[in-house]
Parts: C-alpha cells; sequence; structure tokens
C-alpha cells in the first residue's frame, strides 16, 4: 500500500502533535497567510461557483469513462514516442520504475514533487535498489534533509519555520555557506546553488502528473519554481508515475482546472510553471518518455457509489488549510501523505476503512472544507458514511465506552423527567470546576472526555429551569393578567 | 492477467458496482471569453499590472522592438542566447541555440525570445517551441528570460488561451519569474528558473 497509514491512531499522534506549541505557531502563522491569500483571489473570480461546478461535474463524467480515457491516453502516449506501463498496486509501480531507471544504467534520478510517488515510498523502494532520489522541490529538500516527513499536500515542509530551515541546511547540505542566514531569500538561494549542479548533469527524472489528457496524450506538472521543468526538460529520460483518477478527457477541460487549481492551493491567479508534454518531440526535452498508471486502491474507491467522490481531489490542498482539526493537530497526525479532511477520506478508502479507523473521525464536521473545495467534494458527508461503515463492521462484541456512553445519554434524553433528574444530578458539577469556571479531569469512565479537553463548568440553572422560570406555565399567566 | 487489463476490469466492476453512473453534460457556464477583444488597450494593460504584480518588468516596444530589447538586455553581461527562428536584427550579437548541452547553457546570463500567446487575467506567457521561443531549455537555464509579446497574442481569459494553443507542442506557461512560498509561505522570487522576467509589449 505503501505510505497511507501511520504506526499510531489519529487521536494518539495528534496529542502529542497538540504538545508542541513550536509546531501550533508555525502552522497557524502558515494556514492563517494562505487562507487569506486564497479568499482574495477567489473573490476576483465572478464565475467562481460555474467553475466549481464545472469543475466537480468534468471529475464525475469522467470517473463514469474512465476505462475509456485511459485507454485513449495510452493510445495518444504510445503514437507520439512514449511507453505506458501499469501498476496494480505499490509494489509494482516501485518495481517497474525501478526497473526502468536501472536499464539506463544510472544510480541517480531527480524528482519533481509529487504525491503519487511518495504514496507508493518510491524513494525507499529506490534506495533498497542502490538508487539515490534527490527531492527538487525546496519543501520536499527540506524535508528529506530533516529525515523528516512531509505535513501537507502542497507545503510539505510548512511544520518549520525559517530558523528550524536554516539549522537543518546548515547540518545536511554539503558546502553550504556557514554565514548562512535564516532569510528565506538566503535560504532558497542555498537551495539553487545546492541542486543547480544536479540538475544540469542529470540523466533520468521522475515526476508525478497533475494532468493527463486523453484525447491528445498530453501530461502536465502544475508548479512553482521552475525545479519541475528542470527535470522535466533536461534529461535524458523521464518517468512520470500518474494516479488513473488524474486523467481529463479534452484539451479544453484544462480550462476549468488551470482556473480552479492555482487559485486554491498557493492562492495564486496562476502559478509561476506549468509544463505540458506529449509523449516525445525530437530536438526538444527528454528522448525517452515512460508513463505508469497507478491503481494501488483507486478502483475500490471507484467502486463506492458515494465514495468515489473522493478521488476527484485535484490534490489543491484548501481544505487543510481552513481546518480547525489541521490546523492544530499537524499533518504527521495523520499518519498517511494524504494528511487533513482529504486525507482522513481518502486515505481509509484507498485502505479500506478497516486499515485507517480513527482518520475519519479526525474532523469536526464544520464543512468549512466542502467551501473550500474547487470541485465540491462533499467531505463532510463522506466521513459520516465512512464513519457509519466502521460502526458496522464493528457491531457485537463489548461496545466501546463511546459506544455506551452514547446509548446512557439516547436513553436519559428519550425521556423528560430522566432528563429532569439528569440536570439536577450535572449541577454536581458545579462544586468540581469552582475555581477556574473549568473541569479538567473526571474520574474513569468519564475520563475519556477529560482526557483531551476540558468541560466547561454546568451552569447554576438549567435550560429547563430557567424557561420554567421565566416562560413556565406560571409566568405566562402572570403575563396574561397584567 | 496483465496488469492492464485488470486495471481495465476493476474500472469496469467498480462502475458497475457503483450503477453504472452516467457522464453527466458538463456545464460550462463560466465565463468563456473576456469582455475586451484580443489585443484591446484594456486587455493589455490588464496583462501589465498582473506581470508587474508577480514581480516581472514591463518594456513597451512603441514601435521598436530591437531598442525595446536593448534595454531590458542593458545590464546583462555578456551575449544573450537566441532561438534559431527569432527575426533577424532583433538581438544584435545574439548566440543562436545550435543545441548547447545544458551545462552550455548555464554560460549565458540571458534568452531572448518570442511568445505563443499571453493570458491578461492571469499574468501568463505560453511558449510552444515555436522557432521564435525555441526548445524549452533556452528559457529556463539562463537567469534572464526577456520575451516579447505582440498586441494581438493578448487574451483576456484562461479558455481564450488554451484555445490558441495545440496540445502536442511542447508548451511552457509562464506567469512572472521562477518563485516560491515553502519558507513560511513568505514569497520570494527566484529559485531554479530565471530570476529575471523581462516582458517587451510590442503594440502598434
Amino acid at each position: 500500500m505503501g505510505h497511507l497509514r501511520g504506526e499510531q491512531s489519529f487521536p494518539d499522534a495528534a496529542r502529542g502533535a497538540l504538545a508542541d506549541s513550536q509546531l501550533r505557531r508555525n502552522l497557524g502563522h502558515a494556514t492563517t497567510t494562505i487562507r487569506g491569500k486564497r479568499a482574495a483571489v477567489v473573490a476576483e473570480c465572478d464565475d467562481w461557483e460555474e467553475l466549481r461546478l464545472a469543475g466537480e461535474a468534468l471529475k464525475s463524467s469522467t470517473m463514469a469513462r474512465l476505462d475509456q480515457h485511459l485507454v485513449e491516453l495510452e493510445e495518444r502516449v504510445t503514437a507520439r514516442g512514449g511507453v505506458v506501463h501499469w501498476a496494480r498496486d505499490a509494489h509494482e509501480a516501485n518495481a517497474i520504475v525501478t526497473r526502468l531507471v536501472r536499464e539506463t544504467g544510472e544510480t541517480e534520478v531527480v524528482k519533481v514533487k509529487s504525491m503519487a510517488t511518495q504514496e507508493i515510498g518510491l524513494n525507499d523502494a529506490l534506495a533498497e535498489a542502490g538508487i539515490t532520489a534527490q527531492e527538487t522541490d525546496l519543501a520536499e529538500l527540506i524535508v528529506q534533509l530533516g529525515g523528516d516527513l512531509g505535513s501537507h499536500i502542497l507545503v510539505p515542509a510548512i511544520h518549520r519555520n525559517r530558523a528550524e530551515i536554516r539549522e537543518i541546511f546548515l547540518r545536511e547540505m554539503p558546502g553550504v555557506d556557514p554565514e548562512l542566514t535564516a532569510e528565506p531569500r538566503r535560504l532558497a538561494e542555498a537551495a539553487r546553488l545546492y541542486l543547480r549542479e544536479r540538475f544540469l548533469r542529470a540523466k533520468v527524472a521522475i515526476s508525478g502528473a497533475n494532468f493527463g489528457v486523453a484525447e491528445s496524450g498530453t501530461l502536465l506538472v502544475v508548479e512553482s519554481e521552475g525545479n519541475g521543468r528542470m527535470c522535466l526538460t533536461l534529461p535524458e529520460t523521464l518517468i512520470t508515475v500518474m494516479g488513473i483518477e488524474k486523467v481529463v478527457p479534452t484539451w479544453q477541460d484544462l480550462e476549468v482546472f488551470l482556473q480552479l487549481l492555482p487559485r486554491s492551493s498557493t492562492g495564486e491567479r496562476m502559478n509561476p510553471y506549468t509544463s505540458a508534454w506529449t509523449g516525445v518531440t525530437p530536438g526538444d526535452g527528454p528522448q525517452a518518455f515512460h508513463l505508469v498508471l497507478l491503481d494501488n486502491g483507486r478502483t475500490a474507491t471507484l467502486a463506492d457509489e458515494v465514495g468515489r467522490a473522493a478521488l476527484h481531489c485535484i490534490k489543491c490542498s484548501a481544505c487543510l488549510n481552513v481546518c480547525p482539526v489541521y490546523e492544530r493537530a499537524g499533518g504527521h497526525a495523520y499518519g498517511s501523505v494524504y494528511p487533513g479532511p482529504i486525507g482522513a477520506v481518502l486515505s481509509p478508502q484507498l485502505t479500506g476503512v478497516e486499515d485507517n479507523a480513527s482518520l475519519p473521525y479526525a474532523s469536526s464536521l464544520c464543512g468549512a472544507c466542502f467551501d473550500a473545495c474547487p470541485v465540491r467534494i462533499d467531505i463532510p458527508s463522506l466521513l459520516v458514511r465512512l464513519r457509519a461503515q466502521h460502526v458496522d463492521a464493528n457491531r457485537g462484541g463489548v461496545p466501546s465506552p463511546e459506544a455506551a456512553a452514547m446509548a446512557a445519554a439516547s436513553w436519559v434524553m428519550a425521556d423528560h423527567r430522566r432528563f429532569a433528574a439528569a440536570e439536577t444530578a450535572s449541577r454536581l458539577g458545579r462544586l468540581l470546576g469552582r475555581s477556574t469556571g473549568r473541569i479538567g479531569s473526571l474520574p474513569p469512565p468519564l475520563d475519556a472526555w477529560t482526557g483531551s479537553r476540558d468541560l466547561p463548568r454546568p451552569p447554576a440553572e438549567s435550560f429547563r429551569q430557567w424557561w420554567a422560570r421565566e416562560r413556565g406555565q406560571g409566568r405566562a399567566r402572570e403575563r396574561g393578567q397584567s | 492477467m496483465s496488469a492492464r487489463d485488470e486495471v481495465l476490469g476493476r474500472i469496469r466492476a467498480a462502475n458497475s458496482a457503483a450503477g453504472h453512473p452516467l457522464a453527466r453534460p458538463v456545464p460550462r457556464e463560466y465565463a468563456r471569453t473576456g469582455t475586451h477583444a484580443p489585443g484591446s488597450a484594456a486587455v493589455l494593460e490588464l496583462l501589465r499590472d498582473r506581470l508587474v504584480d508577480y514581480r516581472a518588468t514591463v518594456v513597451d516596444a512603441a514601435g521598436d522592438v530591437p531598442a525595446a530589447i536593448a534595454v531590458a538586455l542593458a545590464g546583462v553581461d555578456g551575449p544573450a542566447l537566441v532561438p534559431a527562428g527569432l527575426p533577424d536584427g532583433w538581438v544584435p550579437g545574439g548566440v543562436a541555440d545550435t543545441g548547447f548541452s545544458p551545462a552550455e547553457l548555464d554560460g549565458f546570463a540571458a534568452v531572448v525570445t518570442g511568445a505563443a500567446a499571453a493570458c491578461a487575467v492571469t499574468g501568463t506567457i505560453a511558449l510552444d517551441a515555436g522557432p521564435d521561443q525555441g526548445r524549452r531549455a533556452l528559457t529556463l537555464v539562463p537567469d534572464v528570460h526577456v520575451c516579447v509579446v505582440r498586441a494581438d497574442q493578448v487574451v483576456e481569459t484562461v479558455p481564450e488561451l488554451l484555445a490558441r494553443l495545440d496540445p502536442v507542442r511542447p508548451t511552457t506557461f509562464v506567469s512572472g519569474p521562477s518563485a516560491t512560498s515553502d519558507i513560511e509561505l513568505h514569497r520570494v522570487e527566484g529559485v531554479h528558473g530565471p530570476r529575471t522576467l523581462i516582458v517587451v509589449l510590442d503594440a502598434p
């Protein structure tokens, strides 16, 4: 399966992240910044909702005829001198790429940032085969040099601030200027110098693809720094790993996605660079081109009538930046290369929900992710559906404390006398929260609640008591007389 | 069974399991054409505004492209690289590309090219490896890219831009100079691609 699940459940991983105040500061700053930029450029488009509707319809139509579009893409790429490979899973994709690199005789490759190759754990597989994969996106470079994992789909090093990045560069980058400051401009310059000669001598590059156009066989990579262009243009051999859901039927369809994607992801009207190539062009760019079409759980996701909408994701990451859970817990807590709201949907679907059972609960279901999604994926509804699947799969046996608590609550709330009695009893809680107004810990099994959050001190008077006093029968009679 | 047949079979089974969803019609009520004609003064003004916002420099040719290119190249030390099909006389002393290696391309400080089309709303220039633009590597390795855009090549919207391009040509869409936002989402211009983009606007 590759890198789609972590070793810890989301609640366990999130607990550690929540205690890291540096991480929360870095994340809070970053998500606030990008939310503001995105809102400003989206507001410039009077037809934003029409673009979203078109994007949604395009994606669902494409999925309905996915087999035909992929066959057409394969035909066109092949006709233009490319070679198409199909991979059922991560293992098969890694084996294909490893073999293709070996056939070039090279032991070093340069890589364009790609979620698909992260998902399958390609760098590790190549390393086992003695092949060094050099990440060239600045954020991926920071993550790679730091021996770290990415924590965001678009800006994987978002959890690091400039001082931490400077430390990593000074420690891990051979030949770096010891006078390097933490100024972002200087850090970017250091990355430029470090990667420049690697680009110029690279013979093999590996990329993902943002889109593959069926009617023409054109692949596209959307980026900012020019590292993508370097990898896609200068080497002799290019290997592209593309999830099968990335196909779009026509060149014209790009007019929708090339508007939705940059504004949603980086908050720019257009990203600095987009490269489009079709097979091999004599005298321009790599003269050997391989396209690996990756399934790895996508067809299983497609089989769910409702859940298949998660495959519409264009990996813009807008949902991460608006999510209150992501903003506090950070990307590592999700344990998958796909963090945030879409990751909480996509990862359990790709692996099967029982392999990532805690992720559908990593959400407040506030709905901000749906509003931000450029292709209108209804993430909250998909999460509720996955929760239901998880609960259904676990029926029978001993109920969880949560299920027991919910059953008890439902029994109490179903009868007004029981509810009134419970309210009176809850006033005991006032004794616990006397000094701070909060209740920090309760005895088991109620500590399952207070272990991760404070409980507000119950009010002196319940709503029903207030209602009886202010609007109840006695009060109403008084009013009628006056 | 081959992986190809198996994946295609799984897709067909999945679509059947999901109840054979129909390919529904795509609503295209979004703006497909702009409110201003290609090459109009309003479109050029919008392009200029967007380019400057991206930290690109705009030089108006005012009928004399070679003079504007000379202004753009004023700070460049050494000869500029040019694609073989660039109009004669645009860059006196320019060195035509003869298939230089990446390392040789790195020896040039600047490159001068034409363009295929441009989109005003997003400040995007499309290069499609036409004779006056050359192969993709030319506009990538040198640090200064001087790009001549004719007024009649400038459209307002993204749909109009894509409609002007042939998908099978190797195409690069350029919006401002190379940039990154990977460090605290602080935008820094200039990473691996040209750190300076100078657009020569050739309007009659």
